[in-house]
């Protein structure tokens, strides 16, 4: 009678899924699959696709020194934003692991705020405080600290700095579980046995909220390796990411074959990172503090 | 001693000099840190205020950018559009999203598994890529691009955004509810309507705020989308920065930030008031805006 029950409510289960899962069917496995042919086909002169087998959009990535570059350059660029982010959101992290309760909220809703307003305002809100007459520069000018332009906009220190700006917060919260769920009696104990603060967050802090720093790099580094809007609108030629060189290839080169091919060896190269990050993730913590 | 070591770790080793000095320097990085998250939020909206067309230089308080913004036919034009995929959206991705959290507890491991992959898998795949996926598919099937497509496309990842949600309240709420539920003789879509949904009500009305305003705020995946005739707000104001950063593209973002802010607010009024402490609710938002800068958009 259990049993069939049971086995009643697992197909009634299985019918519940059904909306969501056909959604992904059809609205994301299939889209994927549609890159995943067309990164073997010929695109045609102006934008569309031939239906011809062609196994040269790959090599072609490879091949041009340039999207070699650009590969590197967003790897670089996800790298760096991640151990920014890290260097600026720990500290922050443990100060809010270290407040009294009330405190504590008032903090956290105050990280959430500019996290929830829109992606592209906060990142073009940089243009006005970094533009040439804006009031950083007037500010330098005044104090005399800066002669000249400012000079920040459209390069790739601006782009890093609109990175670590938004995406600051996802490394903070993991973080600050992290540090939160942290026995502070530990730190205790090892003062009384005579360990400095250095030694106290060398040999315990830091590895007992590794997989709180690991998370974070997580939640950083992958969305990052397909960013978009802040290069497009804070960055240069010289901080051109391949999310960017993705979407060129669609709005204004129309090499739709390339641009799959292009699209395929992000997710590619995303799923292997992933899969290193797991490993790395597995050995660095105990198997249940590592999920 | 113990006790007020617990309570206040960062006095714990004031006997050494770099210990007085890191409770002040603790602080004093942080204060920097949120002057760094706040000042050009600010900065927006203290322009969309500003009486002169400059956007560096203020020169005196004015609404008049908003009453320009509120009777530019373009502009009101993509918040009509913005709206209508928002909602719309959010009615979708929260029945899907709710619907699989529930049926994930239900269903076999295998099939959880399987399932819990795609959601995953639409949560890591890069927007872009997303984005031109759809593109590609939309436009090889002869699908015109327009507000059916774009609604299409968020729901995707929305539908995601909210199974985990009410998933993560799921797995803390009380099975034998249900059990009770059915061992008195009501129906499997009895107990659904009458048990577990309303127990879900907190998680299931967050998720639709969020996906909500992740729609509302998507750049991405509407830009690849939309095609020639539909603009939303988000798109709007991209291209208005073509020429540079004006009081009105503020004014726009500010009424942006408004109502996003309203229903983070509402959103995490709701889950805090069901018995979750604010720490959890806004790791619960940010779990969820996580994936969208991928998004995030």
């Amino acid at each position: 009678m259990v049993a069939v029950l049971r086995r009643v409510s697992t197909a009634a289960g299985g019918v519940l899924l059904l909306p969501a899962a056909l959604w992904y069917a059809a609205f994301f496995i299939v889209p994927l699959g549609f890159i995943l042919l067309f990164s073997f086909l010929t695109s045609a002169d102006y934008g569309g696709i031939d239906y011809k087998f062609n196994l040269g959009n790959y090599p072609q990535l490879l091949a041009d020194p340039i999207y070699v570059r650009i590969f590197l350059n967003t790897l670089g660029m996800a790298f760096s934003g991640t151990v920014l982010c890290l260097i600026a959101g720990f500290p922050l992290a443990y100060f809010l692991a270290t407040r009294a309760a009330r405190w504590k909220n008032l903090f956290l809703v105050m990280l959430i705020v500019p996290f929830w307003t829109s992606f592209l305002t906060r990142t073009y809100a940089w243009l006005i405080l970094l533009s040439d007459n804006g009031p950083l520069a007037r500010l330098l000018h005044s104090t005399g600290l800066l002669t000249g332009d400012l000079g920040f906009l459209y390069t790739y220190k601006a782009v890093l700095m609109g990175v670590v700006y938004n995406y600051l917060p996802l490394m903070v919260f993991p973080l600050y579980v992290s540090l939160e769920r942290l026995d502070k009696r530990l730190l205790e104990a090892a003062k009384d046995l005579g360990a400095g603060r250095l030694a106290a967050f060398r040999r315990i802090t830091v590895p007992l909220t590794m997989p709180g720093i690991l998370t974070g790099c997580l939640l950083v580094f992958i969305p990052l390796m397909g960013e978009y809007v802040i290069p497009a609108i804070l960055g240069g030629a010289k901080s051109y990411m391949i999310g960017n060189l993705i979407g060129d290839e669609f709005v204004s080169a129309h090499d739709w074959a390339f641009g799959s091919a292009l699209g395929m060896a992000v997710i590619v190269l995303l799923m292997a990172l992933i899969a290193i990050y797991f490993r790395v993730a597995r050995r660095a913590t105990s198997a249940e503090m590592a999920l | 001693m113990a006790v007020t070591a617990l309570r206040a770790p960062a006095t714990f080793s004031l006997s050494d000099r770099a210990g007085a000095l890191f409770e002040p320097a603790l602080r004093l990085w942080t204060a920097l840190v949120y002057a760094f998250l706040f000042i050009p939020i600010a900065l927006v909206v203290l322009f969309s205020f500003n009486a002169s067309r400059l956007v560096e230089i203020w020169t005196g308080f004015s609404l008049k950018w908003y009453g320009i913004a509120w009777t530019d036919p373009s502009i009101l034009d993509a918040l009509r559009v913005s709206l209508t995929v928002a909602v719309i959206n959010a009615l979708l991705a929260t029945v899907f999203g709710t619907l699989a959290a529930i049926g994930m507890q239900r269903v076999g491991r295998r099939t959880r598994t399987a399932f819990e992959l795609m959601v995953y898998g639409t949560i890591v795949t890069p927007e872009i890529v997303i984005a031109i996926a759809s593109l590609l598919f939309f436009v090889t099937i002869n699908v015109d691009l327009g507000i059916p497509t774009i609604v299409i496309t968020h729901v995707v990842y929305n539908t995601s955004i909210v199974a985990l949600i009410v998933r993560a309240r799921l797995v803390g709420m009380d099975r034998t509810l249900d059990e009770a539920a059915a061992d008195l003789g009501a129906t499997a879509l009895q107990t659904l309507r009458r048990v577990t949904i309303p127990l879900l009500y907190p998680a299931i009305l967050a998720g639709a705020l969020l996906a909500f305003t992740f729609s509302f705020d998507d750049f991405v995946l509407t830009f690849f989308v939309s095609g020639a005739t539909s603009t939303t707000l988000p798109l709007r104001i991209f291209s208005m920065l073509r020429f540079g950063v004006s009081p009105v593209v503020n004014a726009v973002a500010t009424v942006m930030l408004a109502v996003t802010l309203l229903c983070i607010f509402t959103a995490s009024m709701v889950v805090r008031r069901h018995g979750r402490g604010d720490a959890e609710s806004g790791l619960l938002l940010a779990a969820a805006r996580s994936a969208a800068q991928r998004r995030t958009e």
